[in-house]
């Protein structure tokens, strides 16, 4: 009796939790649609005033359109990087190898401030600031060691024969890589190109250093935000919201429907 | 197996070039501006220590210093308490389909923007703001939240609760059933089997938990400017100051360098104490 009473007593606690963690996100989505400029309760009345506004203003396109070459990039870049290194983990001991690793896996516990910094600093000494493949570039690093991640997880499942038995057969090791290790990857590289361009999609601090005037959608935030209270922000957001949803739905798809099933490839 | 040809360093190359050249080269560059001069509003590469010296001789800095790291710890202890309950369900309590829910859902938030969560927790803490409309209802408030700690630390939660969660839920979910089992047939009570068993069982998976909290508390800059006020300004926000308006990159560079140092020292410490084999008693 006791026990069950505990047991429910922390589901409401983990309810509550729930409520903490999506408050923000669901008041951001029904602000979106309510009329008064600072909005409280009791709520105005229903509008699309903001999204109007938003999809009328050249700046916003202007950003979504960098923010789309940004993120698409990105995610190219970051999974090729991510694949070769997951890779050579998988296949290759070698001397130094934890030096490697930590070298692409530390860039996301350094502060985004700090990375911001000195990436600013660094390529206007190399000539690299201000643009936007700047942004694609610092990027990259930041969303690299994730695409290894998930990539090496999926190598984790290869039967260890399987490379082995194609060279025996007479592939090259090229040819093996083309034909075996590729095509057993795919669900994880399709799931790090999603969860890459997701993460790039919603970077702002370093963006907003190293771009220059080339603003994404969440540098553009930030600016609007720093001027007043503008509803346009919770417009802005919930569109993007289900941009970052959407990609990761299609992530978790591709990913975890296949974690589970030690499939041969195709 | 590691003999090195052109198919295996084509696979290990590109990774070490594209890391020393973006990841590891603005960092040590970063160091060496530390100690580089400015005058009139531009960068000489030098090696002096007038930057340090005149940061570090600032009270406003080391005023920055301490309210950003007591913060920080301050969002660590907070977010490590609340999460643990939750995490203990998950783990313990809950079936594996409610857990892996849970998981899926305490990940979403990682893919909204921070900055509009941050935006919308502004509008909700607001003097006349959704939570003071609901609480005048019954006659209480207005309360002030924006612009004090407290909604720095709101700020704070937002941005690492979720990931707290996660981390003790699955460092909870791998300590081994049956010592919890034995634990209870020899008459431990659960507050004992919490406090004796699961908890050290656990321990390296709940620092690192704590770790992760702090070290993305301590790098934000926008709780603390926008819902904390920035007065006094917490260190992220006076590497953007330093940057921004004042051309002032070495200045932001010797900020930059303590704040790593701070984090490594930290990091260092946590996973010492994480993997430090228990000593028997």
């Amino acid at each position: 009796m006791r026990g069950a009473s505990i047991t429910w007593a922390l589901r409401i606690y983990l309810l509550l939790i729930f409520t903490f963690v999506f408050a923000p996100i669901v008041f951001s989505v029904i602000f979106s649609f309510n009329s008064d400029r600072f909005p409280t309760i009791p709520l105005g009345s229903f509008t699309t005033e903001w999204y109007a506004k938003i999809f009328a203003d050249s700046e916003v396109w202007e950003a979504a359109r960098n923010s789309l070459i940004v993120s698409l990039s990105t995610c190219i870049l970051a999974t090729i990087l991510g694949f070769c290194t997951a890779y050579s983990d998988y296949r290759y001991n070698f001397k130094f190898k934890g030096p490697y690793l930590a070298l692409v896996l530390l860039p996301p516990t350094i502060p985004l401030i700090i990375m911001a910094l000195a990436m600013l600093a660094w390529f206007s000494k190399i000539g690299v600031s201000g643009q936007l493949w700047s942004i694609i570039i610092a990027h990259s690093v930041l969303t690299a060691p994730f695409a290894m991640a998930i990539i090496r997880l999926r190598l984790n499942q290869i039967d260890p024969n399987l490379e082995p038995a194609a060279w025996n057969l007479g592939a090259s090791e090229w040819r093996t890589m083309r034909e075996v290790i590729v095509p057993f990857c795919k669900p994880a590289i399709f799931s790090a190109l999603f969860l890459t361009a997701a993460i790039s999609f919603d970077e702002f601090a370093v963006a907003w250093f190293v771009s220059g005037l080339n603003k994404t959608i969440p540098v553009l935030v930030l600016e609007i935000v720093q001027g007043n209270i503008d509803p346009r922000v919770n417009a802005i957001g919930t569109f993007v919201f289900f941009i970052s949803m959407t990609l990761v739905i299609l992530a978790q798809l591709f990913f975890l429907a296949r974690l589970n099933t030690k499939a041969d490839p195709q | 197996m590691s003999r090195l040809n052109a198919y295996a360093l084509t696979w290990r190359l590109p990774i070490i070039i594209w890391q020393i050249l973006f990841f590891l080269g603005p960092l040590l560059f970063m160091i060496a501006m530390s100690f580089f001069l400015v005058k009139n509003y531009r960068m000489i590469e030098a090696f002096e220590f007038k930057n340090w010296e005149k940061m570090l001789s600032r009270g406003y800095v080391w005023d920055s210093y301490w309210l950003t790291l007591g913060l920080a710890a301050l969002s660590t202890a907070i977010a490590s308490l609340i999460a643990f309950p939750a995490a203990f369900f998950l783990a313990f309590k809950s079936s594996e389909n409610l857990r892996r829910w849970a998981i899926f859902l305490l990940i979403i938030p990682f893919f909204t923007s921070y900055l509009v969560r941050t935006f919308s927790w502004y509008v909700i803490l607001a003097e006349s703001g959704v939570i003071n409309a609901l609480i005048g209802n019954i006659g209480l408030g207005p309360y002030t939240m924006l612009n004090t700690k407290f909604g720095t630390i709101i700020g704070y939660l937002t941005l690492t609760l979720p990931l707290v969660v996660i981390l003790q839920t699955v460092s909870l979910a791998n300590v081994d059933k049956n010592l919890i089992q034995a634990a209870q047939n020899l008459g431990c009570s659960p507050w004992r089997t919490i406090r004796a068993v699961i908890i050290p069982s656990a321990k390296a998976g709940l620092i690192i938990a704590a770790l992760f909290c702090f070290i993305l508390s301590f790098g934000d800059f926008v709780a603390p400017y926008y819902l904390g006020g920035s007065k006094p300004p917490t260190l992220p926000i006076l590497i953007i100051d330093t940057t921004k308006s004042g051309q002032q990159w070495p200045r932001a560079a010797v900020v930059a360098v303590m704040m790593m140092v701070t984090l490594f020292t930290i990091a260092f410490a946590s996973i010492m104490l994480a993997y430090r084999k228990r000593v028997s008693k």
